[in-house]
């Protein structure tokens, strides 16, 4: 990196160019080493051998009348190895969206900080927050230029949600986006799922969503969801009663971000454990 | 071929001085201070679009007068650099001295560069802290110096004439309301004749607010203002 100041310490060029209003394309031109993609792991060892490194595993989210709720495990593995037992994969985005991650968590972990201060810079620049489509793309945009990495297996998926505030009706203005490896955006309704365990989590929501689904209703699908999710996949965790170690679930509305306080949760926690004490596979879905 | 004139460097200097002098006393004037909870801006300002008060980062805002392109070009490169800094490092690693010494470098290279003319701007960064003592407040004016000034500080137009009705009534630890009538009172009372009503359509406010989460700018528009200042018309 040069240094923020040139020989003067007056500041250099970059800083002073008009009409940049993004943050990683002013890094590109000033510091591109600093951007997740920007160094080539190619030149600095491993070749085409799998690192062992942290993987994060299942993030579910579920719309809602009046927003869109995410959730996340807290386990990170390493091969066969629980990496981390607490880790945070849902994050705040901005004001009225969150973002989750599964995959390479070193790089996710870069990548959300990057998308965080990406949308934080637009809004202090252009005194106006981008539209949810528009951060969407720009998280697309950052996950392609991952794509080198992903080649050698670090791959990061995201999955971003949040609130329209452009959208009048509230039932629909909670929304999902999806990402694949080359930055593919696909919208997604109702719910979703990514991560090892997203298959199961993604069957669970098949059957628990509804379309009157208030905040409560969400947030109990998405822990019911995990629950399946860690009940089938080695690699994510389920709630750990020992420990209180709780699944992070954030919510995103018209009054903004908010994350679920753990004492709310432990008693969703709870009541969901209690009921699988009974009967294991969850809830049951009507057969007609 | 004609022989250049010789200009002595002190009266170049004094030139460009009075040039940038000049271009800042034909704007209007703006307003900085502490109150109880934090640091208030003021300025008088009828756009709703073109701000004069911004965001720079979690703790610290930016507020300026003279040419609207010189002073937002400052701004843009000051938000940079303080994301910069908070991406390579960490967010409370961006302090109001970063941002402020920054500004003292680059107008100081362009005051004394003989290719450009000097900016005609005066800004202020200001950073709140946890208690009224570790807020700091800088004042970067056109040749680089800068200044850290506390309680209050007046700049534009009418800045020396603002400055001392403030000096008249300006008290430490006052409450939002309070500085806000101050400040209000003080700008739109001009050198001489009658005293000028300002609303909250010419007005533009900001505050950074020590009790609000990890970003502490806010700005007082519409009805939020209009409370404010009936609050103190009482």
């Amino acid at each position: 990196m040069t240094g923020p100041t040139d020989g003067f310490g007056r500041l250099p060029s970059a800083f002073h160019q008009p009409g940049v209003n993004s943050f990683a394309d002013f890094l590109s031109t000033h510091a591109p080493e600093m951007l997740p993609g920007g160094r080539d792991l190619r030149r600095e060892g491993s070749g085409s051998v799998p690192l062992d490194v942290p993987h994060g595993t299942t993030i579910v989210s579920v719309t809602f009348n009046g927003g869109v709720v995410m959730a996340g495990d807290r386990r990170a593995t390493m091969g066969n190895i629980i990496a981390q037992r607490d880790i945070e994969k849902v994050f705040q985005a901005d004001e009225h969206s969150c973002v989750g991650i599964a995959g390479t968590a070193g790089i996710a972990i870069e990548l959300v900080r990057l998308f965080q201060v990406e949308l934080e810079h637009y809004e202090k620049l252009q005194g106006t927050t981008l539209s949810l489509e528009g951060k969407a793309n720009r998280l697309s945009m950052m996950i392609r230029s991952n794509l080198p990495m992903a080649m050698q297996g670090l791959a990061v998926v995201p999955l971003f949600a949040g609130y329209d505030l452009l959208v009048p009706d509230p039932a629909k203005a909670g929304r999902i986006f999806s990402f694949d490896v080359t930055g593919g955006r696909y919208e997604e309704h109702s719910f979703h799922a990514v991560g090892s365990g997203s298959m199961f989590a993604r069957g669970a929501l098949k059957k628990f969503f509804r379309d009157d689904f208030v905040e409560a209703d969400a947030v109990r699908a998405c822990v019911e969801a995990l629950y399946d999710a860690a009940d089938d996949d080695s690699a994510t965790g389920g709630p750990d009663l020992t420990r209180r170690i709780f699944p992070v679930i954030v919510t995103c509305t018209v009054d903004g971000f908010r994350r679920i306080p753990e004492s709310t949760l432990a008693e969703i926690v709870q009541s969901v454990v209690d009921a699988r004490m009974t009967r294991p596979g969850g809830p049951a879905a009507p057969l007609n | 071929m004609s022989t250049p004139f010789y200009v002595s460097p002190e009266q170049q200097m004094k030139d460009r001085a009075d040039y940038a002098r000049k271009g800042i006393a034909r704007g209007r004037t703006n307003v900085v201070l502490q109150y109880d909870d934090g640091i208030l801006f003021v300025a008088e300002n009828p756009s709703r679009a073109l701000h004069k008060i911004s965001e720079v980062y979690d703790r610290i805002a930016f507020a300026a007068v003279g040419r609207y392109n010189e002073f937002e070009n400052l701004r843009v490169a000051g938000v940079r650099l303080a994301d910069l800094t908070g991406y390579t490092y960490d967010r409370r690693d961006v302090t109001g001295r970063t941002i402020a010494n920054a500004y003292a470098q680059t107008l100081g290279a362009i005051f004394s560069g003989a290719g450009e003319k000097p900016y005609e701007v005066e800004i202020v960064v200001a950073e709140v802290g946890d208690t009224p003592e570790s807020d700091t407040i800088y004042r970067n004016t056109y040749d680089g110096s800068v200044a850290d000034e506390s309680g209050f500080v007046a700049m534009g137009g009418q800045a020396e004439h603002v400055a001392g009705l403030l000096r008249e009534r300006y008290e430490p630890g006052s409450s939002l309301p309070t500085a806000l009538r101050l400040a209000v009172d003080a700008l739109s009372r001009p050198p001489e004749g009658e005293q000028r009503e300002l609303n909250s359509e010419q007005l533009e406010v900001a505050v950074l607010d020590r009790t609000r989460g990890r970003r502490a700018f806010r700005r007082l528009v519409g009805v939020q203002l209009d409370a404010v200042l009936a609050t103190t018309a009482e």
